[in-house]
């Protein structure tokens, strides 16, 4: 009896997970192996690396190699595969792109042997080891080089790890603003949100659902439409400056920049996020009775007392369930940055999006995209550990 | 100044930040009437001058061709998604909620995740997917890639809702000599439906607010209303966005009314 129901039990969730695990897993599984496997330049010059490890990786390598190299150079630009090589190899060395796209250039109009004459002939680049080094490094189908790079780190000519130069220092920074960030909205809607709790836990049943109302229309309406409202607000030509200058507070020349920056980040964040923080609250504060309050007063605590010592630590569950669903849910927010975080505002899902759409530097999105999971995963765990799954709800 | 409940610190504290919470929401609907192109109040506005309201935004959003179709293809993806994510996540409840189910607790986590999932993540994983399936910019990718994302509401409710649920029931229907199925939907289906269908709400919402997934793989023909609505905020700016955000603030209000009803105790008997 106890084995038929166990089946029928896994029978009926095994539809969602096998769902869940092809379409959701696995596509997020393969993403992250492009963090760490990258085939592009191995496929593309097969010959001229295998040639290559018989070379010491000082000096220049044998007539040999600079033939496969040369015949897989023209091959790729015949199959218009060069563009990507050359990115890849710009990535690794700046200044790559334009001795691969040229020499392929050359080598469809002129060039014969010896190559190894020929090649530095059409750029001088071929005559020096580094571009052969270049070669050998992102050669490798698996590689470290995107992961290092998610946290500023590069390899150095002989292969040790350090940290990139100055002016291309940009995720560690990113990644410690994005948390910073997340805090700052954490913060702001712990501020805001739990006396607003408290009014609505505490207020006359009517008074109450009418009040919680006003936090659920927010929640319920699309993001698009909360962000673009900040829009109207906020910019230069909108509601709030229209009416500092009607007011006299500003002038008209002087309108505030309150939106396409940081600012237009964190208001809009934390309006989107506030309804998060409020409704984990105010449901465990629901189940606080107000007598012990009373109770605690009467025994002779003051209210800051009482408050300290007999509510909040009864609310707490509602706080870490609040705090912990608002940071997860910002650290990873990528439409309202977008829309209203001009440049200073922008998040580290923003330069996902980036890489993917834009620069198709697929291997470091997916790299950061890995880092961002995994620091996202340990809060869902934390979340489940704490305060359980199981016991989630949605809305009121 | 005492700051308890009922103060007046705590009221104006608590009012100024109900404002912070709604105004910008309302401020919307008023400037969709205005009669000039701008995303602000004019004077004539102001001074409630008719002349200065118009409905030629709600006309370009209604009788318009793009809106119209992205309204249809919103409606197409949000219905499929909303009900495979309801078949499938309700069944995966009704599992999670059987005391024989082992591996509860891990298999939560793992169907709830897409709710946590950072979108652009998301996004990212399905963009390489359904890329290696051929299948970017068809209706397919975009419904299966909602419905993922819709299934951990549904599960959520109907876990909820199955955790007041007395199986009992179940027990006294068999005894009466109905089959599984028979008891499923004259017993159980009827007690849980509020569940049921709030979660179909919750993912259909879900569907009709995604943007990011849309952005990475959905092409010119399946465009959506938060689709147009992003190009609306990043290139032609233009009020007709604010019509078409009234009408979503309208479908908002409506699932709220909705969900609250069902899910406000001592309606039905449940027991």
């Amino acid at each position: 009896m106890l084995n038929k129901a166990r089946t029928g039990a896994i029978l009926l969730a095994l539809p969602l997970t096998a769902f869940i695990l092809v379409t959701f897993v696995a596509p997020l599984g393969s993403m992250f192996m492009r963090s760490l496997y990258d085939p592009l330049v191995a496929d593309i010059m097969p010959e001229t690396l295998a040639a290559l490890e018989e070379w010491d990786g000082t000096g220049l390598p044998a007539e040999q190699v600079y033939a496969l190299a040369a015949r897989e150079l023209g091959l790729a630009r015949e199959e218009k595969t060069i563009g990507r090589l050359a990115t890849r190899l710009n990535r690794d060395t700046s200044g790559m792109r334009s001795v691969i796209m040229r020499s392929g250039r050359a080598l469809k109009r002129a060039g014969d042997a010896p190559w190894s004459e020929t090649l530095p002939d059409i750029n001088p680049a071929w005559g020096e080891a580094d571009i052969w080094q270049a070669l050998v490094r992102t050669g490798a189908r698996v590689t470290p080089i995107y992961y290092l790079n998610a946290l500023d780190l590069t390899l150095d000519s002989d292969g040790g790890v350090v940290r990139q130069p100055e002016d291309r220092r940009i995720y560690g920074t990113l990644f410690i603003k994005t948390i910073r960030v997340s805090l700052v909205i954490t913060l702001l809607c712990l501020a805001i949100g739990y006396p607003v709790a408290w009014l609505i836990a505490h207020s006359p049943p009517r008074m109450s659902r009418m009040l919680l109302v006003l936090v659920l229309v927010p929640f319920w309406t699309s993001l698009l439409v909360r962000t673009t409202s900040w829009i109207v607000l906020l910019q230069q030509q909108g509601v709030v400056n229209d009416l500092l200058v009607r007011v006299g507070i500003v002038a008209d020349e002087q309108r505030l920049t309150m939106i396409h920056n940081m600012t237009g980040t964190l208001v809009a964040m934390t309006h989107v996020l506030l309804p998060f923080m409020i409704l984990p609250i105010y449901s465990v504060m629901r189940g606080i009775p107000a007598v012990q309050m009373q109770a605690a007063m009467s025994l002779g605590a003051n209210w800051p007392r009482a408050f300290r010592q007999v509510y909040l630590p009864q609310s707490l569950p509602g706080v870490g369930a609040g705090c912990l669903l608002v940071f997860i849910l910002a650290i990873g927010y990528y439409i309202t940055p977008a829309l209203v975080g001009g440049q200073s505002g922008q998040l580290i899902s923003n330069f996902i999006a980036y890489h993917i759409q834009t620069s198709l530097n697929w291997g470091l999105a997916a790299a950061l995209g890995c880092v961002l999971f995994v620091a996202v995963l340990l809060l869902f765990l934390l979340y489940d550990r704490v305060l359980g799954l199981d016991r989630m709800r949605l809305g009121a | 100044m005492r700051i308890s409940p009922g103060s007046t610190a705590l009221r104006l504290f608590c009012g100024l930040a109900f404002l912070f919470l709604v105004a910008p929401i309302l401020v919307i609907i008023p400037l969709s009437f205005n009669a000039e192109p701008y995303f602000t109040f004019t004077t004539g506005m102001l001074e409630l001058d008719p002349d200065a309201y118009s409905l030629r935004w709600y006309e370009q959003v209604i009788f318009g061709e793009q809106w119209r179709s992205a309204a249809l293809n919103s409606a197409i993806i949000g219905f499929s998604a909303a009900a495979l994510a309801t078949v499938l996540g309700t069944l995966a409840a009704l599992g999670l909620s059987s005391p024989a189910m082992p591996w509860r607790r891990p298999l939560t986590a793992l169907l709830i995740s897409p709710l946590i999932v950072p979108i652009v993540i998301t996004a990212a994983g399905m963009f390489f997917f359904y890329s290696s399936l051929n299948l970017t910019q068809t209706y397919t990718a975009l419904i299966l890639s909602h419905a993922v994302l819709g299934a951990p509401f549904v599960v959520i409710t109907v876990t909820a809702s199955m955790a007041g649920f007395n199986r009992e029931l179940l027990l006294a229907a068999a005894s009466l000599g109905a089959g599984p199925a028979y008891s499923f939907f004259r017993v159980q289906l009827p007690i849980i439906s509020p569940g049921v269908i709030s979660g179909a709400l919750f993912a259909f919402a879900a569907s009709l607010d995604e943007v990011v997934i849309m952005l990475f793989m959905g092409g010119i023909e399946q465009r959506t209303i938060p689709r147009e609505m992003w190009s609306g905020i990043r290139e032609e700016i233009s009020p007709a966005i604010l019509a078409a955000a009234t009408f979503l603030i309208l479908v908002a209000v409506l699932l709220l009314v909705t969900v609250e009803l069902l899910q406000r105790p001592g309606k039905k008997p449940s027991n």
